[in-house]
């Protein structure tokens, strides 16, 4: 009973420095998405370069493909701009790229002087699909499957590493799967 | 006996404290309504008001929606406003919230697995505090030492009694 006066204050010490510790290896703006493993909500817009014309999410039924939320007013954007060009390079994926509250002749002139790695781009002045997206900080990334359903999303700019390490084998592996 | 005052008087104290912090807090969220919305019955203005108090800014330093003027708070109100306007409940509102952005929109966490334990502590917590405190207060005083002897107070009283001459 005596010795247990002692020990508990310290049994109790050890569990805040093991709670504490975890919290060091966290980060706190990495929010868990809740999209994951979810549907894709599904959306029509029209597009960017001729606004006659609506793109429509159903089209992309049946594939892999990523859908980037982009603006030329972003700055991480431009940052991440370089990786998308090169997975359209690589071409394994399309790319849908969301023009998210921007201006049309704007964005026009960004794609023109950083080029261009979409094969659509839905125009959304208003963010209202960006908001069906849960987008709270653009650039913002999903890769949604061939049955529809959203497997991984990236908030903020794609880094090489995460492209490397998770986005490139999970897109391979999604492929093998499809077909 | 003092012990026990001692230990009321504490306990007062941080009830009165924790009370008066409950108060500052809600009185924080009925005021958070900046901009004034017009709604067709008192009740969805009161909704209104309740949600973008409750609702987090995603984008912002702790920020409810009413509290911040970023553009995506200035969305999600707009949403809060058209949804509650249509006459939705306010469970659909916080369920669309949630699938859009996730539990971390919410200021009040749900009571779900992950959650059990914030929600349970304190009533696991507050009792085995009080009853330390308990233990602490009707603790029986340690043994007094022993009464000095009848020769010893007379030796004591002899001492005085010299030095005063």
């Amino acid at each position: 009973m005596k010795r247990l006066r002692f020990i508990a204050p310290l049994l109790g010490f050890a569990v805040l420095l093991g709670f504490l510790g975890v919290g060091l290896t966290l980060d706190s703006r990495e929010l868990p998405s809740p999209f994951i493993d979810k549907p894709a909500p599904t959306f029509s817009l029209p597009r960017l370069r001729s606004p006659e014309q609506n793109f429509s999410s159903s089209q992309m039924a049946g594939r892999v493909w990523l859908l980037n939320v982009w603006a030329s007013w972003c700055a991480a954007c431009r940052t991440e701009h370089p990786l998308l060009n090169r997975i359209a390079q690589l071409g394994s994926v399309p790319i849908v790229g969301l023009n998210y509250k921007d201006d049309a002749d704007d964005a026009d002139a960004w794609l023109q002087k950083f080029g261009n790695p979409y094969s659509h781009i839905p125009f959304d002045p208003n963010g209202e699909v960006g908001l069906e997206y849960g987008v709270y900080g653009v650039p913002e990334t999903y890769l949604i499957d061939e049955n529809g359903l959203i497997r991984f999303k990236q908030t903020g700019p794609i880094t090489p590493e995460i492209l490397q390490q998770r986005l490139l084998p999970l897109i391979a592996e999604l492929r093998r799967g499809a077909t | 006996m003092k012990h026990l005052a001692l230990a009321r008087v504490t306990l007062a104290a941080v009830a009165l404290a924790l009370g008066a912090t409950a108060a500052a807090i809600h009185s924080d969220s009925a005021s958070a309504q900046v901009d004034a919305a017009q709604f067709a019955t008192a009740r969805q203005t009161a909704l209104y008001g309740d949600l973008i108090g409750e609702l987090r800014c995603l984008v912002c330093a702790n920020q409810s929606l009413a509290d911040s003027d970023s553009d995506l708070a200035k969305d999600l109100r707009g949403k809060v406003r058209e949804m509650v306007a249509q006459g939705r409940r306010r469970g659909e509102i916080i369920d669309y919230m949630v699938a859009r952005y996730g539990e971390y929109v919410l200021y009040r966490p749900r009571l779900t697995p992950a959650t059990a334990f914030l929600w349970l502590a304190p009533f696991i917590l507050l009792p085995l505090g009080l009853g330390v405190i308990w233990r602490i207060a009707t603790r029986k005083p340690r043994r007094q030492p022993a009464p000095y002897s009848a020769k010893q107070v007379q030796q004591a009283r002899a001492l005085i009694e010299d030095d005063s001459e």
